[in-house]
C-alpha cells in the first residue's frame, strides 16, 4: 500500500514537472533554452549529414565514375561526329562560294564560254608549276585554252587527255605572259620562277612602275585573251646604273589553294612562231 | 608475272605524289615518293628486274608530269642502277644503303631534270634549284626513306617468298 502511494506520488511529481516545463515553454519562458537547444541540434544534424553524404559518395563513387566515363566517351564521340560534319559543311560552303564566284565571273564576262574543272593534282616534279584538272578533250578542252578563276588569270592548258588536262600556271619558270600596266598603258612581260614568284623583267627605264599598279593581259602574242586581271606590282627595283628595271608582282590568284578553275573554251590561241623571223 | 605488281604500286605512288605530296611543299621542294620507292625496291636483294620498275615509273611520270619523259627514263634507271650498285657494296647495312641511294639518287635525278629543262629553254637558276628545290626535297625524302624501305621489304618478301617459306 505504501509502495503504491510512493509510485503515484513519483508519477504525479513527474507529470507536474513535465506539465510545468510545457507550460513554461508554451508561455515563452524557455525561449533562450530552446534556441540554444535548436542550434545545437541543427549543428549536430549538419555535422552528421555532411559525414553521411561524404561516406555515401565514397561508397557510390565507382558506380558514378563508370557511368560518367561512358557518358564522356559518348559525348566525345558525338563531338567528333559533329566536328566532322562541321568540316564537311564548311567544305561544301567554301565550294559553293567558289562556284558562286565563278558563276558571277562568267555572267559578268558573257563574251566567252567557260567550262568549270576541279583541280585534282599537281605536277609531281617540283621544278614545274602545273595543275592537273578533271576535264579533258571529251569535255571540249583543247591545248592552249586559257584558264582563269573569278580573281584572274591562272594559266593555260598544256596537255590534254580524254578526261583530264594539265595546266601550266603563270608562275611556272617557263611561263611568260604579255601584260599591260593599267595605269601606264605600257606592255611588259611577266615571268614565273621556281619559287612560284612572278616578276617583270627587262622593263625599260622610262616606264613608270609603281607599287600597286594593276597588271592585265595585253593579248599580244595570241596566247591569252586581253584584259584578264593578273596581279599588281609589289615592289620595284630600279637603279640608274641598270639598263632595265625589275618588279615583283603579287598574283591575284592564290595558286596554293586552287580547287576549281574555269577554262575559256571559245578562245583559240594563235601560234605566231612561224611569223617570227629566224636570224 | 611477279613484276606486274609494279603497275599498281607505282600508279598509286604517282597518284599520291600528284594529289598529296606535291601539295605539301617545303620551300619549293616536295617529297619524291616514286623515286624513294624505286630506290627501296631496287635495294631488296631478292628483287629481280628492278630496272623494269624504272621503266614503268618513267611511263607513268610521262602522264603526270610536264618534264620531258626522257629525263625520267634516264633518271629512274640511274637511281635503280645506283641502288643495285650500293646494295652490293653495303648490303649489311640496308638503312645506310637506303639513305645513300636516296641522297645520291635525288641529287643526280634533280641534276638531270635541271639540265633537261635548261635544254628545253626553261630559265631556271642553278642556285635557286639547289636551295629551293633539291635540298628541301632531300630533307623530305629522308623522312620517307625508312618507312618506304620497310614497306618495300615486306612487299619483296611477299612477291619473292624465300624457299623456306615455300
Amino acid at each position: 500500500m505504501k509502495d503504491f502511494f510512493s509510485r503515484s506520488a513519483q508519477a504525479a511529481i513527474l507529470f507536474l514537472v513535465v506539465a510545468g516545463i510545457l507550460a513554461l515553454a508554451l508561455g515563452g519562458y524557455l525561449g533562450f533554452i530552446s534556441t540554444n537547444f535548436n542550434t545545437l541540434l541543427v549543428s549536430a544534424q549538419s555535422w552528421l549529414s555532411v559525414r553521411f553524404v561524404a561516406v555515401q559518395e565514397f561508397i557510390t563513387l565507382p558506380r558514378n565514375s563508370t557511368s560518367l566515363i561512358q557518358e564522356n566517351a559518348a559525348l566525345l564521340e558525338e563531338i567528333s561526329r559533329l566536328q566532322t560534319q562541321v568540316v564537311q559543311y564548311q567544305q561544301q560552303v567554301a565550294e559553293t562560294q567558289a562556284l558562286a564566284a565563278l558563276v558571277n565571273f562568267s555572267r559578268s564576262n558573257p563574251d566567252n564560254l567557260y567550262t568549270a574543272a576541279s583541280v585534282i593534282g599537281r605536277d609531281p616534279s617540283p621544278f614545274l608549276h602545273y595543275l592537273i584538272i578533271d576535264r579533258g578533250s571529251a569535255d571540249g578542252i583543247r591545248r592552249g585554252m586559257p584558264v582563269v578563276t573569278a580573281q584572274g588569270l591562272v594559266g593555260r592548258v598544256d596537255a590534254v587527255i580524254s578526261n583530264a588536262a594539265r595546266v601550266q600556271l603563270i608562275t611556272d619558270p617557263a611561263s611568260a605572259v604579255n601584260a599591260r600596266l593599267e595605269n601606264a598603258g605600257r606592255d611588259v612581260v611577266m615571268v614565273g620562277s621556281v619559287a612560284g614568284d612572278l616578276s617583270l623583267d627587262l622593263v625599260a627605264q622610262d616606264v613608270i612602275l609603281e607599287t600597286g599598279d594593276i597588271l592585265l593581259t595585253s593579248g599580244l602574242g595570241g596566247v591569252y585573251p586581253p584584259d584578264l586581271l593578273v596581279g599588281q606590282i609589289l615592289n620595284v627595283r630600279k637603279r640608274d646604273s641598270d639598263i632595265f628595271q625589275q618588279a615583283t608582282v603579287q598574283p591575284v590568284v592564290d595558286f596554293s589553294t586552287l580547287k576549281i578553275v574555269l577554262i575559256v573554251t571559245d578562245f583559240r590561241p594563235v601560234d605566231i612562231s612561224p611569223l617570227i623571223p629566224v636570224p | 608475272m611477279k613484276n606486274l605488281i609494279a603497275f599498281p604500286v607505282l600508279l598509286l605512288a604517282f597518284v599520291i605524289q600528284s594529289a598529296i605530296a606535291s601539295r605539301i611543299p617545303l620551300l619549293a621542294g616536295s617529297a619524291d615518293l616514286p623515286l624513294v620507292i624505286l630506290a627501296a625496291w631496287a635495294l631488296q636483294e631478292r628483287v629481280e628486274l628492278a630496272w623494269l620498275w624504272a621503266l614503268v615509273a618513267a611511263i607513268f611520270a610521262g602522264f603526270f608530269s610536264a618534264v620531258p619523259v626522257a629525263a625520267y627514263f634516264l633518271g629512274y634507271l640511274l637511281v635503280v642502277g645506283l641502288a643495285r650498285f650500293v646494295q652490293r657494296q653495303v648490303w649489311q647495312l640496308p638503312i645506310l644503303a637506303m639513305f645513300t641511294v636516296v641522297f645520291m639518287g635525288t641529287i643526280f635525278f634533280h641534276l638531270l631534270v635541271y639540265l633537261t629543262l635548261r635544254l628545253y629553254g626553261s630559265p631556271i637558276l642553278f642556285e635557286d634549284a639547289l636551295s629551293l628545290i633539291t635540298l628541301p626535297t632531300l630533307f623530305l625524302n629522308f623522312f620517307l626513306a625508312i618507312p618506304v624501305h620497310s614497306l618495300m621489304r615486306d612487299l619483296a618478301l611477299w612477291v619473292y617468298p624465300s624457299e623456306e617459306l615455300i
